[in-house]
């Protein structure tokens, strides 16, 4: 049954971000659930009780509003609530109040490494409880904590235009120091406040796509998505189509595992929640908004590479670490006073892992030391002469003219000095030894 | 449409998307009592909608409710697991989720709830030194409140409505909880998992509904007034059944927070009492926008109406084919009292007033369906095993009607002739003040004669759908009595926010007529004066 023959990685990223307002999106509960006892942060609205009614937060509205302004999408001027229906525990209404066909904004992108990626939508909901599954006198029970339930969530969705691991890594990466920049949410990983899922397939005329959840790392997505795809392409190429289900990353195996994971049948029933009026927003109370978006990492980068001539992996790292950006450009300033060049400095913000916090000065210092240090070319030259005689194909590369080759020589030499050499003198002796 | 649409398959289907395990002849009688009210839906085909919008809400047009990003007071702990059947370490606990769910059905053992009163009005008597009795779709914090239901027998509510609220605040005490259709699923009283209401008048028939006991504690003097909600005549049918005043306010007038939702866009809590006089004043203390409830907040509720045009609509469609003769002889009595008033009648059509029921039918339950997807057992309550006949048919129905493959047909349809009906109501304000009708096809009927029909109980609330369906008020009070003694209602209809005109012509009735002063009890009156 085979349909296309054509094997095209298509991937498309699901990432929710919870918001770091005050309080929950439709009652006054606090937002900040992390670490607290469980039931302590509940009230009749997020618990679900007969009665109850939701009114949304004002302000998770307006930050919903920004990030989509952030990610270049247009705001849906009409804009209004769903009820999205299934039943597990950590739903205590039996619905989640999301949106369906009039998400806040829609049709933006973000510029990666790779590339472009649309974002088809971003749109605001309320969060889940927790579960915990627990043997409990014998009896198998699922405990559940409504402390989370109804925290406010935005889901960024973006189109199908990703192509590898590396990219889907580089997307979610980069949308995260958007998301901190915006200060609308700590996208933190580790606590669940930022959290992946990918779609994916050999293209989308197969007629199937595999959801991959529990991706709580950068290093994950990347890692599942290769994975899945060989997965993938190894039933394809038996002439079988994958199953379209939703599966798990499984960090320890390193493989994805099917789930059986909301055993509900998924027909979400979606209808406007009629305990919320609709919501409308004017070009005046957008440009408003827009007017406090700070700036954001991609403009930052440019910044760096035209006003301070900083190489661009550099600049991507400095801007890509809170309060770095600050740092490195106080340590250009004094250091243009002193003949030094910003890109050098760069590097040693960067292959140094400089903390934000440290004083200019005592980067500036580091300059010196580090001068003292690759002076010593005696050192230097023996790793250089090791690299050389470990990598006979890459230095015949090179004389062949393939003068990119003699990267992957600096890199075993800056292998060899644990990041101690200086990558441009390494560069400059590899040169002359190889004319 | 053929009858076979709909096969066991897919009412099991439907089963599984509403979380309800029915047994064989459940799914049997599903089955054949959702056919018949599917074919009956039918009718909504030959109704041309490709250019009317759908509505969803009628809230005059508000948009942007929010509340600021403050925090406020939660539950502690202990009061937020206190109604939870299995707490564990401060969790509610539940079955695995990863494991298979039990299937099967068991049979519920009868409710243990002893009947208060000879009427079967009153579920539980709070304090006997109150003075309101309230639907027991409001939660009153402390005192058990089921909605009617087996889910919630048991069930001590952690909060209070705003509406118990703000008579509390008026010193107005809670003196009973009131017997009703499960949910507000009914209009005859009879759906209530603890037994039906029996009319004061004749124990033989109905109280009408949902607000059944409510009526029933304000007909024999038990309590000046009692609280109900109208979705789609729930407070004027039990008025009109059993001869008390009640107001079916504007969609919004009155707060929902705290009251057990049956359909949110249709859901309008009232208040009943013996006069329209006593009825504004009850209405005057809960009719306020509150910060809790964002349909509450319509600006247009300031707005004042205009001058008056003196002039009453009589709908044509309701008088035509449907309606019992009595019933009619005495409505078109009391409109002649308009018509002395000096007030001058004249017939306004609402065309699409046939469609109201097909329509109502898919909205309602489509919303219901969804309010009653909270009740899992899980934090409060019973699991859903505990749902009575008619909330599973509801559930059952709705479900279907909003389900994959069959929203446009039923559910986007009904909303569209929803805007329908809208424009009708508005077009007849635009020529009258007000708009008079029975409030029932037929008087009060014998209990248990129409249960095996669903879809003929379903068409008792035909002169009910057009106020519910575009959100205005609707003032029901009595208006004279069958041969039988039976009581008869009507209802004067306004635009919205024209409560207080209503209760002004309510009033100059009520100057001309004795009706309303009749009571369960001094029967002999009906006869005194020939009205």
């Amino acid at each position: 049954m085979t349909k296309t023959g054509n094997y095209n990685p298509t991937i498309g990223m699901e990432t929710h971000v919870e918001l770091r307002t005050n309080s929950k999106m439709f009652c006054g509960c606090p937002a900040d659930h992390f670490g607290k006892k469980p039931n302590t942060q509940t009230c009749p609205v997020c618990l679900g009780l007969p009665g109850a009614l939701p009114v949304p937060n004002k302000r998770a509205i307006e930050w919903c509003i920004v990030a989509g302004l952030a990610l270049n999408c247009k705001i849906n001027k009409a804009s209004k609530f769903d009820r999205k229906h299934y039943f597990y525990p950590d739903l205590p209404k039996g619905y989640q109040i999301s949106q369906y066909d009039e998400p806040i904004a829609i049709n933006g992108f973000l510029d990666t490494s790779f590339g472009r990626i649309g974002i088809e939508r971003v749109h605001i909901e309320e969060d889940t409880g927790k579960l915990q599954h627990k043997k409990i006198n014998g009896e198998n029970l699922t405990l559940v904590d409504f402390n989370r339930c109804g925290v406010p969530l935005i889901e960024i969705v973006t189109k199908p235009d990703i192509h590898s691991g590396a990219q889907a890594k580089d997307f979610e990466q980069k949308l995260q120091q958007i998301i901190r920049t915006l200060k609308v949410s700590d996208c933190d990983m580790e606590k669940g406040s930022m959290r992946l899922e990918a779609n994916i397939s050999w293209g989308l005329d197969w007629g199937y796509k595999v959801e991959v959840k529990n991706l709580n790392s950068f290093r994950f997505v990347d890692k599942a998505i290769e994975y899945e795809l060989k997965r993938q392409r190894q039933i394809l190429e038996k002439g079988e189509i994958p199953n379209q289900e939703t599966r798990g990353w499984d960090e320890n195996k390193n493989v994805t595992v099917s789930q059986r994971f909301k055993e509900t049948a998924s027909d979400y029933r979606y209808f406007p929640e009629p305990d919320i009026p609709p919501m409308e927003f004017t070009d005046t109370f957008i440009a408003e908004i827009k007017k406090k978006i700070p700036k954001l990492p991609a403009e930052k980068k440019a910044k760096l590479i035209e006003t301070y001539k900083v190489r661009g992996s550099y600049a991507e790292i400095i801007v890509s670490q809170e309060g770095l950006l600050e740092l490195a450009e106080k340590v250009f300033d004094i250091g243009k006073t002193k003949g030094l060049e910003a890109d050098a400095l760069a590097g040693i913000l960067v292959n140094q892992k400089i903390k934000a916090d440290t004083t200019p000065e005592k980067v500036l210092k580091l300059v010196k030391v580090k001068k003292e240090r690759v002076g010593d070319i005696g050192e230097v030259t023996k790793w250089v002469d090791a690299a050389i005689i470990a990598m006979p194909s890459a230095i015949s590369d090179y004389k062949k003219g393939k003068v990119n080759a003699i990267m992957a020589v600096v890199g075993r030499v800056m292998q060899l000095s644990r990041g101690k050499a200086n990558p441009d003198i390494v560069k400059k002796l590899l040169e002359d030894r190889l004319k | 449409m053929k009858k076979d649409i709909l096969s066991k398959d897919q009412i099991k289907h439907i089963a599984k998307l509403a979380n309800l395990s029915l047994d064989d002849k459940e799914l049997q009688i599903y089955t054949r009592q959702l056919a018949s009210v599917l074919n009956y839906m039918e009718i909504l085909q030959e109704v041309d909608t490709k250019h009317v919008p759908p509505t969803y809400q009628v809230l005059d047009r508000t948009t942007n409710i929010y509340r600021e990003d403050v925090v406020g007071e939660c539950f502690s702990q202990k009061e937020a697991i206190s109604q939870g059947k299995k707490i564990y370490e401060g969790f509610f606990t539940t079955r695995n989720v990863f494991e298979e769910a039990r299937v099967g059905n068991r049979t519920l053992e009868p409710s243990q709830r002893k009947v208060n009163d000879k009427y079967n009005a009153i579920l539980t008597t709070a304090d006997p030194k109150g003075v309101v009795g309230h639907k027991d779709l409001f939660m009153t914090k402390g005192i058990e409140t089921t909605a009617g239901s087996r889910v919630l027998e048991g069930y001590i509510p952690q909060y209070n409505s705003t509406v118990v609220s703000n008579f509390e605040k008026a010193g107005l005490k809670t003196k009973y909880k009131l017997n009703q259709d499960a949910w507000g699923h009914g209009s005859s009283g009879e759906n209530s998992d603890f037994g039906p209401t029996k009319n004061p008048w004749n124990t033989k028939k109905v109280a009408g509904g949902s607000s059944s006991g409510s009526v029933v504690v304000v007909a024999t003097g038990k309590v000046d007034v009692a609280t109900a909600t109208d979705t789609c005549g729930s407070i004027r049918m039990p008025s009109s059944y059993c001869n008390v005043c009640g107001i079916k306010p504007t969609y919004g007038a009155v707060s929902r927070y705290g009251v057990i939702a049956f359909a949110s866009s249709l859901d309008c809590p009232g208040v009943l009492s013996n006069s329209v006089e006593n009825l504004q004043k009850y209405f005057d203390l809960i009719s306020a926008k509150d910060s809790r409830d964002a349909t509450s907040q319509s600006e247009s509720r300031e707005k004042k109406m205009g001058k008056l045009k003196r002039i009453i609509g009589v709908p044509m469609e309701f008088l035509g084919e449907g309606i019992d003769s009595e019933v009619k002889k005495i409505f078109l009595k009391a409109v002649e009292i308009f018509k002395k008033a000096n007030y001058k009648i004249i017939d306004v059509s609402l065309p699409h007033t046939k469609y109201g029921i097909a329509a109502y039918y898919i909205l309602a339950p489509t919303e219901t369906a969804s309010n009653l997807a909270r009740y899992d057992g899980v934090r409060y309550g019973n699991d859903r095993s505990y749902f009575g006949p008619e909330a599973k048919r509801r559930i059952m129905l709705g479900t279907f009607v909003s389900s994959a493959g069959y929203t446009d047909r039923y559910y986007e349809k009904a909303a569209r002739i929803r805007t329908l009906i809208i424009r009708d109501l508005e077009k007849a304000y635009d020529i009258v003040d007000a708009i008079l009708a029975p409030v029932s096809p037929i008087p009060p009927f014998n209990i248990g004669e129409k249960v095996d029909d669903p879809l003929q109980l379903y068409l008792m609330d035909i002169y009910a759908a057009p106020a519910s369906l575009s959100g205005t008020p609707s003032l029901a009070i009595p208006c004279g009595f069958t041969k039988d003694e039976l009581p008869v209602g009507m209802q004067i209809m306004g635009p919205r926010w024209s409560e207080e005109m209503l209760f002004e012509l309510g009033e100059e009735y009520q100057k001309a007529t004795q009706w309303h002063k009749f009571r369960p009890n001094s029967k002999e009156m009906i006869y005194d004066k020939n009205w």
